[in-house]
């Protein structure tokens, strides 16, 4: 199911240490929003080698995309150039398991915002 | 180098004069995460495409810094404003030193 | 109503059954999910189907006695039969095999003698489930359905046959095949194979048909066959879709659905302007549509036992009113259709002495059937037969919900377990999994069946076991829903850390190595001569 969209307010604290780190480096510990930034995933991951993520943040500077579930955590950071019409990128991450996939965008005032969604990785099997 | 890299690149062949146009890239590479281990239980190394660029006449669209939960086969899509006719230019820098680049015209019409 | 009229009366007829008053100016004849099955057949009905979250105590999460109190269905009538579970074994005496693709022609006939331009729409799940079509890679269905004249058609386990051969098939398909939700995956794109809807012109209104093919096409099913689609319910996608149709003039908006029940009653919540929804893949008959907002759900039911037909007044580009009937194929009662009686014998003919070939019996007490969320006989029977064939200590079986019904004190025939079995990954492995792997994989299926969020029930039901017994309480969070595991042979718990010997098939993964399931079941009921397969009493359940 794609096209379902959440910016839930997460603690900082529910992420894992791994990703912690990678946070505090891009937002240097600032306060993080929660309105202004919508993460686009499945529900549930056809394949969690190739799941797809859009992010989206009218007005950011770069948006950091981490997969807060896997070893490294870290996914991608898009930075907007001045031909981008838009502040939204879609790509593929990998998912080593059900976790949340985490967006924090950079603002242009220097502000930080963010967004997650539970996406599930499951075995599968089984069918009517 | 990783084997059979292949740059894939969707643009439109034209567009008016300051629209905002959707480009997708595709790029062959196993992105190889560092995680994994060989059969003998040794660890893999990691060997990914860190860095990928989109320029339109030398002017930056878009630039990602890559890390290892991006996909084997990375994909992009982004939103480009076309303001003259000219040169997609897509760079993709790999691990290991190799620079992969595509380039596309777009006409005004 | 019209099924407390029809309960009642003890002798049927074909003109009974096809009863119907013409209404408005259009109908749809709707059949789902057949899983191959050319010849009339016994299938129970689940007795156990439980609703979570906003679905609890809702159709088609209702069954027997319930569920005959809910629509006003007799005790012994031909709908408790057809409809309901519970005294299956002694009403199939009576009622008889129902089903039968030539039966079904008759049925759709007769509807087109009413109304000449009915549209027949094919909800998938056709071109899978016997070793006819096993064999043929669903030549058989495709040639026999060709001739039921179909309109259009989405589809589930037809892409287990492989991508390519279901576009070999689909390219000479004289119908539409169709789903807004198949993407291709490498430009995350419209697939260019498949429609996402078609218009029809009838009684001069102008009709459009939007598919949706099974959403978990590559979680439920091998994704490596079919690598180069991707699917998911795309509700933006489908509201899109239901848009540009109406721009262009349609005044009814079908869609032809394999989302399962849950899940359509979800999407048409999520997505405005939908008149009609044919739904397929969770296998429900239910005897009236059920109603979301404008729109109405209807259920088919599987394995060719029924035709939904629904006539519909369309006018002003609005749906005014609606008349429908589920029809039974009652196969002793309604006449085969020549034509498509001989084109299904003919299909059946290269095969007619492995298909016929009698392996076993069951005992007068052993009723085999599947349908239900936890281990039927026919999964402990399969389960048995990998245990002791694999000499496993555990076995797994999935929770499919095609396969039908086997009567107490019958033969079992080749043919009886390859439509039991039969798929394109039916390798029985045999692997050591220690007790939190199993438990893992158990809670895993536990999700995807029990999550109260239809979006995330993906699969089928409850994955069957063998050689183990356990508690499943289903009103709680993935992760806590399992419990009790219990090693049969020893009494003992089920340890964590301990690796056992765990026989299976149906595996998702590609190379999966083993003996197929169907030469496994039938080299065990062949060893036992007459099996006696009681009902399971080792899967506790809380609600
Ligand atoms: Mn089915
Ligand atoms: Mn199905």
């Amino acid at each position: 199911a794609l096209g379902a969209s959440v910016a839930a307010a997460m603690p900082f604290r529910a992420f894992a240490d791994a990703s912690e780190d990678s946070i505090a480096a891009f937002t240097g510990g600032a306060e993080m929003g929660t309105e202004g930034l919508t993460l686009t995933a499945p529900e549930i991951a056809e394949n969690g080698n190739t799941v797809p993520v859009e992010v989206s943040a009218p007005g950011a500077v770069s948006i950091m995309l981490l997969a807060t579930g896997n070893p490294t955590p870290d996914a991608a950071i898009f930075n907007f150039g001045p031909l981008a019409a838009s502040q939204t990128a879609s790509t593929r991450i990998r998912l080593a398991k059900t976790q949340n996939v985490m967006a924090i965008a950079k603002m242009a005032d220097g502000s930080f915002v963010q967004a997650t969604q539970e996406v599930k990785v499951t075995i599968g099997g089984c069918g009517g | 180098m990783a084997d059979n890299v292949k740059p894939k690149v969707r643009v439109p062949k034209t567009a008016a004069a300051g629209e905002a146009i959707t480009l997708k890239t595709l790029i062959s590479h196993p992105m190889e995460s560092g995680q994994r281990k060989d059969d003998a239980g040794n660890l893999i190394p990691r060997s990914i495409i860190n860095r990928f660029t989109c320029e339109f006449n030398g002017q930056s669209v878009i630039d990602v810094t890559m890390e290892p939960a991006i996909s084997t086969n990375p994909y992009f899509e982004f939103e480009a404003t076309v303001p003259e006719a000219g040169t997609f230019t897509f760079t993709w820098y790999d691990d290991d030193g190799s620079v992969y680049t595509e380039s596309q015209d777009i006409a005004i019409g | 109503g019209r099924w407390g009229r029809l309960a009642a009366q003890q002798a049927l007829t074909q003109d009974q059954l096809l009863q119907f008053d013409t209404y408005g100016n259009v109908s749809l004849i709707h059949v789902t999910d057949i899983h191959a099955q050319l010849k009339p057949i016994y299938f129970r009905e689940p007795s156990v189907n439980l609703g979570v979250g906003p679905n609890k105590g809702e159709v088609p999460h209702i069954t027997g006695a319930d569920f005959r109190k809910l629509y006003g269905i007799d005790d012994g009538s031909a709908s408790h039969y057809a409809l309901s579970s519970g005294d299956f074994s002694a009403l199939a005496q009576g009622y008889g095999k129902m089903g039968g693709l030539d039966r079904v022609a008759t049925v759709i006939n007769a509807i087109r003698a009413d109304r000449p331009d009915a549209i027949l729409l094919d909800g998938g799940d056709t071109w899978h489930g016997s070793m006819t079509c096993y064999e043929t890679q669903g030549q058989d269905m495709v040639n026999v359905m060709n001739l039921l004249k179909p309109d259009a058609m989405t589809f589930h386990w037809e892409f287990t046959l492989g991508s390519d051969r279901v576009r070999e098939i689909v390219q000479d398909l004289p119908f539409a095949a169709m789903g807004q939700n198949i993407f291709d995956a490498e430009w995350d794109e419209p697939s260019e194979d498949f429609k996402p809807y078609e218009f029809f012109e009838r009684g001069g209104v102008k009709v459009a048909v939007i598919g949706q093919a099974f959403p978990y096409m590559p979680i439920a099913n091998p994704g490596w066959m079919f690598p180069e689609y991707s699917f998911g319910i795309r509700d933006a996608h489908m509201q899109d879709m239901v848009n540009e149709v109406r721009g262009m003039g349609a005044e009814l908006v079908v869609c032809l659905s394999h989302n399962g029940f849950d899940v359509d009653k979800k999407m048409a919540a999520n997505v405005t302007g939908i008149d009609v929804i044919l739904s397929g893949h969770t296998h429900d008959a239910l005897p009236e549509p059920v109603l979301v907002g404008e729109t109405i759900i209807v259920a088919s039911g599987s394995n060719g036992k029924f035709v939904s037909r629904v006539d519909l007044d369309v006018r002003d580009g609005r749906m005014m009113g609606f008349r429908h009937k589920l029809i039974p194929i009652f196969s002793d009662v309604i006449t085969p259709d020549a034509e498509v009686a001989k084109a299904i014998d003919a299909e059946r003919a290269p095969f007619k002495d492995r298909l016929e070939e009698v392996i076993g019996r069951t005992d007068d007490t052993s009723l085999l059937y599947r349908r239900g969320n936890f281990n039927g006989t026919w999964d402990d029977l399969i389960c048995n037969a990998l245990l002791d064939q694999r000499d496993a200590q555990i076995a797994l079986s999935p929770g499919v919900r095609w396969g039908p019904s086997i009567l107490p004190g019958s033969d079992i025939t080749r043919e009886d377990i390859w439509n039991v079995t039969s798929m394109t990954y039916g390798k029985a492995y045999r692997s050591e999994m220690t007790g939190e792997t199993l438990k893992l994989i158990m809670e895993d299926v536990a999700d995807n069946l029990f999550n109260p969020d239809p979006y995330y029930q993906q699969g089928g039901d409850m994955v069957r076991v063998g050689g183990i017994g356990y508690k499943i309480d289903i009103t709680k969070p993935i992760g806590e829903r399992i419990s009790d595991l219990t090693l049969l042979a020893t009494g003992e718990a089920i340890d964590a850390a301990t690796p056992y010997v765990v026989a299976g098939w149906a595996s998702v993964n590609e190379d999966t190595e083993g003996p197929q399931i169907w030469d496994v079941v039938e080299d065990y009921i062949a060893s036992q001569g007459t099996v006696s397969v009681p009902d399971n009493t080792n899967v506790v359940v809380v609600e």
